[in-house]
């Protein structure tokens, strides 16, 4: 087991594992939303699946974050209305 | 400047702080502003901006004011909807403070017009929804060289960060803009009203901060929050050599009107069947 931290949090890992399955492990609902940083690193996307998380790595999960605009149609989204 | 009994008064609490006092209060009585987006974080911004006396504030931003933005956008009243909303805003900073100089451009911030309009301001404040102009305003602002604050907010969680030349700018953290289909989906979209003042009266202390030239700037540091949690963490960035925009070997040398992604009906009728 490798003790790395997750957006400050630790977590155990069994083995190392790439940051592709780090993002499964972590259940991020859009992987296409996030960038990360590996040790304050930019991580290029490309290489997610190339990259090991080892022992006492710290990895950032940064979420592309808008501006919460763009209403849809409530009333035709959902019955709760 | 010299200030008149009645801007004493009015800014008396700037001026009675001691990093600030009257020489800061000159400075930012002497900024110059541009808000991109009249929205959730454009509102308090500008509110706040506008009291604090900033002498001129810029005010770009193409929409009408609508039912389901005044949950957020505080600048804006019930019976301003359908007004464009720079000329409410224009209105309300006015009522605020009548020192300030308004300067409205209701129309999309746009890789033709993006770096004639900041070149007149010292600091621009990212107060956009949307991924195209975010990156827009970034790439403009490292190629003029103009600092600004990158503003986010999603659901419960807000980020921000502080450019200034020289330091990380927003691709150093994320590169480029996701895919327009990916772009958060209705069902997961939607934003916690306060959070946008959250965010926006922290970007709205950076422009106070960058202007008087007090405190360090949020720079090198992407700061988040989530308000379920009410944890706020500052994640340390640097200059990326790889950035496309600030690194050693630049891609995007232009501006680019990257595809506006739409969350609309449709999208989601199609994601959920």
């Amino acid at each position: 087991m490798s003790k790395i931290k997750v957006n400050g949090n630790e977590q155990e890992i069994s083995n190392p594992i790439s940051l592709t399955e780090l993002i499964a492990l972590n259940n991020v609902a859009q992987p296409s939303m996030v960038s990360i940083q590996l040790n304050g690193e930019f991580v290029v996307r490309d290489d997610y699946d190339s990259t090991l998380v080892k022992e006492g790595d710290e990895v950032d999960f940064l979420y592309f974050m808008g501006g919460g605009s763009k209403t849809p149609n409530l009333r035709q989204l959902t019955d709760k209305l | 400047m010299d200030f008149t009994e009645e801007q004493i008064q009015r800014y008396s609490r700037h001026i009675l702080l001691q990093d600030v006092g009257v020489e800061g209060q000159e400075k930012i009585n002497n900024g110059k502003v541009l808000i991109v987006g009249a929205g959730g974080l454009g509102a308090p911004i500008a509110l706040y901006l506008a009291a604090a006396g900033v002498g001129t504030i810029g005010i770009i931003d193409g929409d009408v004011v609508d039912l389901s933005n005044l949950q957020r956008q505080v600048i804006h009243f019930t019976p301003d909807v359908n007004k464009p909303k720079v000329i409410s805003a224009k209105e309300k900073i006015n009522l605020i403070n009548p020192d300030v100089k308004v300067i409205t451009y209701q129309k999309l911030l746009t890789a033709e017009n993006a770096l004639e309009i900041i070149n007149d301001y010292d600091f621009v404040v990212d107060g956009t929804d949307n991924f195209p102009v975010k990156f827009l305003i970034n790439d403009a602002c490292v190629i003029a060289k103009k600092p600004f604050s990158h503003g986010g907010i999603l659901r419960f969680d807000g980020q921000t960060l502080t450019y200034v030349p020289g330091s990380a700018c927003y691709r150093c953290l994320f590169h480029s803009p996701p895919p327009p289909n990916a772009v958060p989906t209705c069902s997961q979209a939607g934003v916690l009203g306060a959070i946008a003042g959250m965010l926006g009266t922290i970007q709205a202390a950076e422009v106070l901060k960058y202007l008087t030239g007090v405190g360090d700037l949020l720079t090198n540091r992407l700061l988040t929050f989530n308000a379920k949690t009410m944890e706020f963490r500052t994640i340390k960035a640097k200059p990326t050599a790889s950035c496309p925009v600030c690194g050693t070997h630049p891609t995007v040398t232009g501006l680019i009107d990257y595809e506006q992604a739409v969350c609309d009906i449709e999208s989601h009728r199609k994601q959920k069947h």
